[in-house]
């Protein structure tokens, strides 16, 4: 695939990716590296940050945890400043609620409020802060993109995993309400499942699963990747829908 | 007038429209889409705002200062060189007339603002206004501005501004030293609101500098050269407005400073990067902008001037009056205007009449200082 230019002016897609030192987020800053956008990361520790720069040289790495109110904002600063406009926000980032995955009845408030803190009212947040920039963008003849990452626990009621499932079936209605809102300024939301991944995310949730039965995070990455390409290139809604939920 | 001390949010804004012929009316911030017509063109100010006072020590001396990033003082965005206000100790609580000056500044000389080292690049005529040099890393920069930053806020504010409280709906990039406030106005659903009655939006990027130093001498200086970028979009959309006899309604001073520098006599705005130098005043003939939204200041102000080439002195008192009477609400959190170009080419040089507006200022000045000591 060419390289992932805005189709308007071919200069290369501004990407804002969460939680982009482990897993899935991480080879999204790969892959879309590869491809040719600029690309600005986000995730909480410095030295995680530090190393992923060291390995990505091209991108530029963030220290801010979105589930903080107090960090949004400065994140979207640095965001918007180093990339002078974004096209495509990537919310990554997720939390599992508590760790082992227990009953809801068991399931702490503090925990639940962590998952919701983390999946849903950060993204929101975030992608509230960027909605100007991506605006901007569509009216400057891009076509932004917001991709919420979700998951089959947004949709199928698994035991065990409450807070996780809520919170996840929380920003994929988030993604639907937001996407027919703001499709009239020209910003599309969309939700993107990327099924069972081999990440550290997945370890924590399940220590025992077969790993060799995982998806690589690379192959989503990769998909993800064929999402933005077809939102932000011709909007093909039928090629859309088949890609994202 | 009271001034605004926390954001006032929803459509009990008050707006005092005057239109073309000179006619006050008192409507509500909920009414700006009836006010405007089809075929007419929004334009607002998208830039976010900085957090742009930074708090840290002159490194010879040991003193602690506040800097407050004023503008840019090259041509684009580029946040490595600013032009910047150094006030010695304390902070926005301090009413700025009253806050002591900084030590004093040699070129070439240190300051340590959180993670942030800056170099006093140049000195100007006042020992206030310098030029600084951030010698780091791009992204250094901006991480030490993002975390270390707080919004630049004034005594008549209590409370600590928090950042997002500074950014309109539509902020982007972050390149304005206080925010483009009459862009509070707009929200989202005004927006539908607007495209719904066939009314166009577009937006430039305006780094609206600060709007009080402190000191007269300084004051006299502002609006200082702003730096913008104009979308070839936007330009396209005011000259097929303009074509098509709609009308150009500019949501913010700031809008009217590019509009009427990037314009030329033909009614075209040249896209892309400019400088808005200079004040718009009673001697300034609007070439593109035909009305605007705008929130209250102060006769005297820089903001003020800007309105008397829209509409005569004797409708701007009766605007003053009439806005006094019915407790409107000054400054940027405060209430609206929405001003239509009178079309009355009005002469430059009506010095008497200026010179009365300032007395005035001063006296409010005066009475706001004293109100705020109370």
């Amino acid at each position: 695939m060419g390289p992932f230019m805005t189709d308007h002016q071919l200069l290369p897609l501004r990407v804002a990716i969460t939680g982009g030192t482990s897993g899935l987020g991480r080879a999204l800053v790969g892959e879309l590296l590869e491809r040719g956008a600029r690309v600005a990361f986000v995730a909480r520790h410095r030295p995680d940050v530090e190393r992923a720069m060291l390995d990505f040289p091209a991108a530029h790495g963030i220290v801010g945890d979105v589930s903080r109110k107090e960090d949004v904002h400065p994140i979207a600063i640095q965001i918007l400043g180093v990339l002078g406009g974004l096209d495509v926000l990537v919310n990554n980032a997720s939390s599992l609620g508590p760790v082992p995955l227990v009953p809801l009845a068991d399931t702490a408030c503090e925990d639940l409020e962590i998952a919701l803190q983390t999946n849903v009212v950060g993204p929101f947040r975030l992608t509230k802060a960027l909605l100007g920039a991506l605006a901007s963008a569509a009216r400057g003849g891009g076509r932004p993109v917001v991709i919420n990452v979700s998951s089959d626990a947004a949709v199928t009621p698994y035991e065990n995993w409450g807070a996780y499932g809520a919170s996840k079936a929380a920003l994929l209605h988030l993604s639907r309400i937001w996407d027919a809102e703001m499709r009239e300024e020209g910003v599309r939301v969309v939700s993107v499942d990327p099924g069972d991944m081999d990440t550290p995310l997945h370890a924590l949730a399940v220590p025992d699963a077969d790993r060799s039965g995982l998806k690589s995070p690379h192959v989503a990455a990769r998909e993800i990747a064929a999402v933005i390409s077809q939102t932000s290139a011709a909007h093909d809604e039928q090629a859309l829908a088949e890609v994202t939920r | 007038m009271k001034t605004a001390t926390v954001r006032a949010r929803g459509n009990e804004t008050k707006l005092l429209v005057i239109d073309e012929r000179g006619q006050l009316s008192h409507r509500l911030r909920a009414d700006l889409p009836s006010l405007v017509r089809p075929g007419d063109l929004v334009v607002a100010n998208d830039a976010a705002t900085l957090p742009a006072s930074l708090q840290g020590t002159h490194a010879r001396s040991g003193e602690p200062v506040e800097v407050r990033l004023a503008g840019h003082s090259s041509f684009g965005f580029r946040v490595r060189r600013f032009t910047a206000l150094v006030f010695g100790s304390g902070d926005y609580r301090t009413p700025t007339e009253r806050r002591p000056q900084p030590p004093a500044l040699s070129e070439g000389d240190e300051l340590r603002l959180g993670s942030l080292r800056a170099t006093v690049a140049q000195l100007h005529s006042h020992p206030r206004l310098v030029d600084l040099r951030f010698e780091q890393p791009l992204e250094q920069v901006w991480e030490g501005l993002a975390r270390h930053g707080r919004p630049i806020q004034y005594a008549y504010v209590l409370d600590p501004l928090p950042i997002w409280d500074t950014w309109t709906s539509i902020a982007s990039r972050p390149v304005a030293f206080e925010a483009p406030s009459a862009g509070f106005l707009l929200d989202w659903a005004m927006l539908r609101a607007f495209r719904s009655c066939g009314v166009h939006f577009a937006t430039l990027t305006h780094a609206a500098g600060i709007s009080s130093t402190g000191d007269d001498e300084l004051d006299r200086l502002l609006p200082f050269d702003e730096s913008f970028l104009i979308p070839a979009e936007t330009a396209a959309l005011v000259h097929r407005t303009k074509q098509d006899k709609g009308r150009i309604i500019a949501v913010g001073t700031t809008v009217v400073r590019a509009l009427e520098a990037a314009g030329d006599d033909s009614a075209r705005v040249r896209p892309g990067p400019g400088l808005a130098t200079g004040r718009i005043d009673a001697g300034s003939s609007l070439r593109i902008v035909d009305a605007l939204v705008s929130g209250i200041h102060e006769p005297g102000t820089s903001h003020y001037q800007l309105l008397r080439a829209f509409q005569s002195d004797e409708r701007l008192e009766e605007m003053t009056r009439d806005a006094d009477a019915k407790d409107y609400r000054l400054h940027e959190f405060g209430d609206a205007v929405f001003i239509e170009n009178d079309r009355q080419g009005r002469a430059s040089g009506r010095y008497a009449s200026s010179f009365i507006v300032r007395i005035n200022a001063i006296q409010r000045a005066f009475d706001l200082a004293r109100a705020s000591s109370g």
